[in-house]
């Protein structure tokens, strides 16, 4: 693309061009219309002038007949800036009057409205003058030419005509005043855009658009650009993070399970054996097909297309549901399973995740609350349900060894088990898939001290 | 029972084909989707497994078919998409029942066989017997023998779904779907939990018991007698 067709695609121009013609047509309309207005105005009084000079030499023939009007011509021909007057008697000399040099043939019509015509004075400044006549027939074929000077109005149009055209040239400047703005302060910004867009494309998700003090519209976007690059790269991190996690957790019972196949093929052809190794296949690739699911399920639920319907749900409901689904496990476990809710803590969201979620908690809070030495004497896993302000607020709290501060937030992160709990079953997704539930719904997941023991706090916005 | 099976994948195909043989079944093999629906308007069907994805027309524009040509053989649809809202279309396809894969053969079967005899009348029942185990729908109570047994509502419904499908197999994922309406795996083997409690009130000083664990499979209730 040459250099003046990649100009003329800018906005700027385009708008620069639109400018200028609207604002063009719309001054030429309106000097147009002031100069013909003017121009109306000026003629009228021009034609009234003649017509009351006419008058006034009527009566003049009335009273004293042609010789009157000649008398009157004479003396009015004298009066500085008068008006025109010619008589000419039936064979077209002049009698009287103070204008030489009119057209001859004018003389010879008559009655007309008044013409436009060139003429020259008798005395005074010499050079053509324009005129508007008016010609009138006298009795014995005398004629009589009343007109008026209009250089006046000439010079009036002539100002017009000018000031139009500066008009004109000052618009022309504005259009180019206003496409050099738009093109130095809105293009660059736009330019810086679009080099920063295409720095992050090429692979650097730490890039960040400028936001200046300004606080104008452009900074609004870049802001909203930053905060959805920072989406971005979080989403891009958690990928990584899984591809790595991947290679690890999902790698590593595969080849558990590829060597224990190995290993009874190479070993005696028995079928006892071959039963008993088949059946811990099938443990393991059901444990392999768990993990898998889990990871799509984060993933689906942290891309944010919510899994099943979101609805009206009552958290409370919920709650009491998952609590009782896990009743028998929390028995069975010797833990002391409580439930305080609120009557209704409506919301919108979705049942499933939800329950899902909570059903996490507990599983984490009934498996971990006697982990590690010296255990509760009673351990108990106590879930509340209620209405803080404007949130909805679901915790899961124990009375068990809890988790050091410092590795509360890492617990939330895919696969992260504690080096101490490696031992105990489970994929370690549970409390990430917990965590993109929380944010799905627009809420957060706190982690705090139960002195002794850990509090999960799960805090939903009722108004999404 | 005669089973139509829908699924383009050879291996998988042959492997469910013998499996289903074996398991005393009739079943016939279309490897596409319009050789299914040829196959679905030459013969009647007990129950038909469609693979959701299919060369030549997709599972759910084959089961729509079906259903626009009053066609309303039980069908249950495999996918290797097990999400929620999936599950959902599916469903609202006119699939009966949804399984996503991987799944074990057991599950399948023990599905198919829900969903063959489900056609059967009897649905309106309001008391259901196995042995001297009876459960009345309209009371919710339960009785063995002259003695009552108090449930909870839960435990009530969980027996209720296993008596509904007496004979048969029930599966932990059928459990956690029809009686919890629950979609997710519990990391916890917390159906099971649920079943010993339930045992213990129904079976617990009865000489013969009726709630069996089937291995590999999942739960059936049985009168051991017949």
């Amino acid at each position: 693309m040459t250099a003046f067709g990649k100009v003329v695609r800018t906005t700027a121009f385009k708008l620069s061009a639109v400018y200028f013609v609207v604002f063009t047509v719309f001054a030429v309309v309106f000097v147009g219309w002031i100069t013909r207005e003017t121009d109306r105005f000026l003629t009228q009084q021009v034609r009234d002038t003649i017509d009351a000079e006419i008058g006034v030499l009527a009566d003049e023939g009335l009273r004293g007949g042609l010789t009157g009007i000649v008398a009157a011509i004479e003396q009015r021909s004298r009066i500085p800036g008068a008006s025109l007057f010619v008589v000419t008697d039936s064979q077209g000399r002049v009698v009287a009057g103070n204008v030489t040099e009119v057209p001859p043939a004018l003389l010879k019509l008559s009655g007309l409205d008044p013409v436009t015509v060139p003429y020259k004075r008798l005395e005074g400044e010499s050079g053509h003058h324009v005129a508007m006549v008016q010609v009138l027939p006298l009795p014995n074929n005398f004629r009589m030419l009343v007109g008026r000077d209009i250089s006046e109005v000439e010079r009036i149009r002539d100002v017009i005509g000018k000031a139009t055209i500066g008009a004109l040239g000052l618009l022309i400047l504005l259009a180019l005043l206003s496409w050099f703005f738009v093109s130095r302060r809105v293009l660059k910004r736009i330019d810086s855009v679009t080099a920063t867009s295409r720095r992050i494309m090429a692979g650097d998700l730490s890039g960040r658009l400028e936001v200046t003090p300004a606080g104008d519209e452009f900074d609004r976007l870049a802001e909203n650009l930053n905060t959805m690059l920072d989406r971005i790269e979080h989403l891009m991190h958690g990928l990584k993070d899984v591809s790595d996690n991947i290679a690890h957790d999902l790698k590593t019972p595969l080849t558990r399970l590829r060597t224990r196949v190995e290993a009874t093929l190479a070993g005696p052809e028995e079928t006892p054996a071959y039963r008993a190794a088949l059946e811990a296949t099938i443990d393991e690739a059901d444990q392999l097909i768990r993990t898998f699911n889990a990871l799509l399920m984060i993933a689906r639920v942290e891309a944010g297309s919510p899994d099943g319907a979101i609805g009206p749900i009552d958290i409370a409901t919920i709650a009491a549901d998952v609590v009782e689904f896990y009743e028998p496990v929390a028995e069975e476990a010797g833990v002391a399973l409580t439930l305080k809710h609120d009557e209704t803590l409506p919301m919108e969201g979705s049942r499933e995740l939800i329950s899902q979620a909570l059903a996490n908690l507990l599983d984490n809070a009934i498996k971990y609350v006697k982990s590690g030495e010296g255990g509760p004497e009673a351990p108990a896993v106590a879930v509340e349900a209620r209405r803080v302000g404007d949130d909805v607020v679901v915790s899961v709290s124990d009375n068990g060894p809890g988790i050091p501060p410092e590795e509360r937030m890492h617990v939330l992160q895919r696969f992260v088990r504690l080096e101490k709990s490696r031992s105990q079953p489970g994929s370690g997704l549970g409390l990430s898939l917990v965590d993109a539930v929380a944010r799905l719904h627009h809420g957060v997941v706190a982690m705090s001290d139960a002195g002794p023991g850990l509090v999960v706090t799960l805090r939903f916005p009722v108004q999404t | 029972m005669r089973i139509l099976l829908v699924e383009d994948d050879r291996e998988t195909a042959s492997y469910l084909l013998k499996a289903l043989r074996e398991t005393g079944h009739v079943p016939d093999h279309a490897a596409d989707g319009e050789e299914g629906a040829f196959l679905l308007d030459s013969n009647k069907y007990d129950v038909i497994v469609v693979d959701r994805m299919l060369p030549k027309k997709d599972g759910l524009t084959l089961v729509e078919e079906t259903r626009r040509k009053g066609n309303d053989t039980p069908v249950l649809i495999l996918s290797a998409l097990g999400q929620v809202d999936d599950r959902v279309t599916g469903l609202r396809a006119g699939g009966d029942d949804y399984l996503a894969k991987p799944y074990a053969f057991s599950e399948l079967l023990a599905r198919i066989e829900v969903l063959a005899r489900r056609r059967k009348p009897g649905e309106a029942e309001t008391l259901l017997k196995v042995g001297d185990l009876e459960l009345d729908r309209l009371s919710h109570l339960v009785r063995r023998g002259d003695i009552n047994i108090p449930l909870q509502p839960r435990e009530f419904r969980l027996l209720e779904y296993l008596m509904k499908h007496a004979g048969q197999v029930v599966t932990r994922t059928m459990l956690l779907e029809n009686v919890w309406d629950y979609h997710f795996d519990p990391q916890t083997n917390v159906i099971d939990v649920h079943i010993s409690r339930l045992r213990s009130k129904i079976d617990k000083g009865f000489a013969e018991p009726l709630l069996h664990t089937v291995r590999g499979a999942g739960y059936m209730v049985r009168d051991s007698v017949r």
